[in-house]
């Protein structure tokens, strides 16, 4: 039978290092694709990757067993992507692929992903830069991972109000940034 | 007719408004609306088709294979918090008591305080000594200014807790600036001196912050990149503790 993530933790803050190798298996992919939408970039992923997990077996002992292991290891992704972009040393948006290990999701060339020229894709990382990096980070959170605002909140240790003023910050740059590339597109 | 804001028709994309039925029925019969939303829509399906590299199974593995060799041993107080909550403050005050005898016993038997010299005559235990106590000093410092930099109110912000971290985070600061400047290492001594004077203006700030006056250390901190620049420290003081071990 598969141990629950809290089964687990309660190993890991033992210090069995295997157990927290277990946790890394379980959660490091997912994490990957939410730094990687928050950073644009494969390699400042890869470091967001890196440095959430290590943060998270230094702070073990903090985290509250009622709450979701899942969740509260996204904070800490969260926390570390948002330190990285307000640090200025965040590498430009890249979309190229270059580690063998991690590949574009393949498919049928649909209308859509022919239509995601290199130019749009360019454009669209661009209008993602303009973000802050806070309404960067609600607006993933919100979009991409589908969180309701109220969890996106939580995740960022801010009051609903203010994560739900990211979001429509956000959303509201991207519309008006894209206009002019969708408005012939109905 | 009232409209839809871009505000309602940005929550009703992500269905949490309060009155979906209200949004719907409104977007059936403004044209206004409609032609908004459906900008909103289309710019949004754009962003949804950016790519994300798709992590191989094996990745997991190399994640691993990077951290494995960083992860500070969890030992000592580990056991502690396996434990049902109030077996961990009993276990907590046993340590406590058990502290008070042993120090008490060693300053009746042990009265000859321990010479630099001796640990001089171990240099590579007590560069790991000094490496744990950084590193953990760096965390503790890094936790004060995540709370401020992601603090949010209203009204205004009563940091006094913070500042009395703050405030005994600056005298130990003092001691690990000089000795990285005794020892020649200036990146680091750098680094402390920026901290120092961020933790200090902490501390001497009033007891309560303005959403304007927060905002503004937030901004400084963000300006700064002090945080940023601890959590690399921080990462380079634990690869080097475990080199030492």
């Amino acid at each position: 039978m598969e141990l629950t993530d809290s089964a687990i933790v309660t190993k890991a803050r033992l210090g069995d290092a295997d157990a927290f190798r277990a946790l890394v298996e379980r959660h490091s992919r997912p994490l990957f694709r939410l730094a990687f939408r928050m950073t644009g970039n494969q390699h400042d992923a890869e470091d967001v990757v890196q440095e959430s997990f290590l943060r998270a077996w230094r702070q073990l002992g903090r985290f509250d067993e009622r709450a979701s292991f899942g969740t509260w290891l996204y904070r800490i992704a969260s926390n570390c992507s948002l330190d990285l972009m307000r640090s200025g040393k965040r590498r430009s948006a890249d979309y190229q692929v270059e580690d063998p290990v991690l590949a574009l999701p393949s498919g049928d060339p649909t209308p859509e992903r022919v239509a995601m020229s290199g130019e749009v894709r360019e454009r669209v990382a661009e209008a993602m830069d303009e973000l802050s990096a806070f309404e960067r980070t609600a607006f993933v959170l919100r979009h991409f991972e589908g969180m309701r605002i109220e969890d996106v909140s939580r995740v960022l240790g801010c009051q609903p109000g203010a994560a739900k003023h990211s979001v429509f910050r956000a959303v509201q740059k991207l519309r008006r940034a894209l206009e002019p590339l969708v408005s012939g597109a109905r | 007719m009232n409209h839809l804001s871009e505000e309602q028709l940005i929550l009703h994309y992500y269905g949490e408004e309060d009155d979906a039925l209200a949004a719907e029925r409104h977007l059936g019969e403004c044209d206004d609306c409609r032609a908004l939303y459906g900008s909103l829509q289309r710019a949004l399906n754009v962003v949804d088709s950016l790519p994300v590299p798709e992590p191989g199974a094996e990745y997991a593995e190399q994640v691993w294979k990077r951290i494995e060799h960083q992860l500070p041993a969890r030992r000592g107080v580990g056991w502690v918090w396996a434990l049902p909550a109030p077996w961990r403050w009993a276990a907590a005050g046993a340590a406590f008591a058990a502290l008070l005898v042993a120090a008490f016993l060693a300053g009746r038997f042990y009265p000859h305080p321990r010479q630099p010299a001796q640990l001089a005559a171990d240099p590579q235990a007590g560069e790991r000594i000094l490496l744990v106590a950084v590193g953990d000093y760096l965390e503790r410092s890094q936790m004060v200014l995540i709370e401020l930099a992601n603090a949010r109110s209203p009204g205004s912000l009563d940091i006094s807790a913070e500042q009395e971290r703050a405030v005994d985070l600056v005298s130990e600061n003092r001691l690990y600036r000089q000795t990285a400047a005794h020892t020649g290492d200036a990146a680091v001594a750098s680094v402390l001196d920026e901290l120092e004077r961020v933790l200090l203006d902490i501390a001497h700030a009033p007891s309560r912050l303005s959403p304007a006056e927060l905002e503004k250390l937030r901004q400084r901190l963000e300006a700064e990149g002090i945080l940023f620049k601890i959590r690399v420290l921080g990462s380079n003081v634990r690869n080097q503790e475990g080199r030492t071990l």
